[in-house]
């Protein structure tokens, strides 16, 4: 068995690179590399990509257009298409839909207002590579900080997102105004899940909770055995 | 040569920005509003010759996300620049 290999991308602006670091190392026990985003390639075999909250290039022109647009976003997406793993948490959701990794977009909350706060979700699937170690229906908290989390895709796309098992998480309690609660959703492979929670805050108890960790559990106990 | 490019949300996308202005303009006394859509205008100055299928390419690869938006691309003669 070879070593766990993963990265954490860095964007100007992004500021939760570090957390999703220090989250996967105490999980799998190997420090991601560390990407900034105008590198073209990046590492060999890898086996996870996270891509962090924050708000890279001020979001300018709309949260995440511009890091889509980044150069290491081309080899993210090469990597995606052959099946490494990839999360996106808050901002990096926002990038994964303006790379049109995943579908749909995030607008502006529809409250208008920043949500900063704990709130309740329900795991909406257990049939993932990355909430294997939740269970289905099962009630979760984690904290939620965006101004462009109100999840918006057409009818057809929401019902065939349903219909796949690729709605990952939904709030349990009103949010953002997301298009059926949503706040996670998979790629069709199932290897990308974007999500506006941040999981990388909820992994240890000094954080008020763990309900984080399965979520690494699950995607990097899954990698590494495989 | 100048170009203007308007990004608005699709119809039916629903605009919480757009709702919040409504309801400014309400506070300060405008009746008769009736709805309110705020959008982006983005103003580029390209060389001569640049193509509409250019400009339309940037509009799809960067300028508007198709998912919500739509955009309208108006070229503008010079006696119209406004500096």
């Amino acid at each position: 068995m070879s070593a766990f290999r993963s990265a954490v991308v860095t964007f100007p602006g992004s500021n939760c690179d570090r957390d999703l670091a220090v989250a996967i190392e105490q999980i799998s026990g190997v420090a991601p590399a560390r990407v900034w985003h105008g590198e073209a390639d990046l590492p060999e075999r890898l086996d996870f990509i996270a891509l962090p909250g924050g708000f890279s290039y001020g979001d300018y022109l709309r949260s995440g257009a511009m890091a889509a647009r980044s150069p290491i976003m081309r080899a993210v997406a090469t990597a995606a298409d052959k099946g490494v793993a990839v999360l996106g948490v808050c901002n990096g959701f926002q990038v994964l839909t303006e790379a049109g990794l995943l579908p749909g977009a995030l607008m502006r909350n529809a409250g208008i207002r920043f949500v900063c706060r704990e709130v309740s979700l329900t795991v909406e699937t257990s049939q993932s590579l990355f909430t294997a170690g939740y269970r289905a229906g099962e009630r979760i908290t984690l904290p939620v900080a965006h101004h462009d989390g109100n999840y918006f895709a057409d009818e057809a796309t929401l019902d065939a997102l349903e219909g796949e098992g690729r709605v990952a998480f939904r709030y349990a309690e009103p949010v953002n105004g997301s298009a059926r609660g949503i706040a996670g959703v998979l790629n069709a492979s199932g290897n990308v899940l974007g999500m506006m929670p941040h999981p990388e805050r909820m992994i240890e108890p000094a954080h008020g909770g763990t309900d984080g960790r399965a979520l690494f559990e699950s995607v990097i106990g899954a990698l590494v055995s495989a | 040569m100048k170009v203007r490019i308007a990004v608005s949300l699709k119809p039916g996308v629903l605009d919480p920005q757009g709702r919040a202005i409504h309801h400014a303009l309400e506070g300060l006394g405008f009746a008769g509003v009736e709805d309110v859509r705020a959008g982006r205008l983005i103003e580029l100055e390209v060389a001569e010759g640049t193509s509409d299928a250019d400009l339309d390419a940037m509009c799809r690869k960067l300028l508007a996300n198709l998912v919500i938006e739509n955009y309208r691309i108006e070229r503008v003669a010079a006696r119209d620049v406004i500096t």
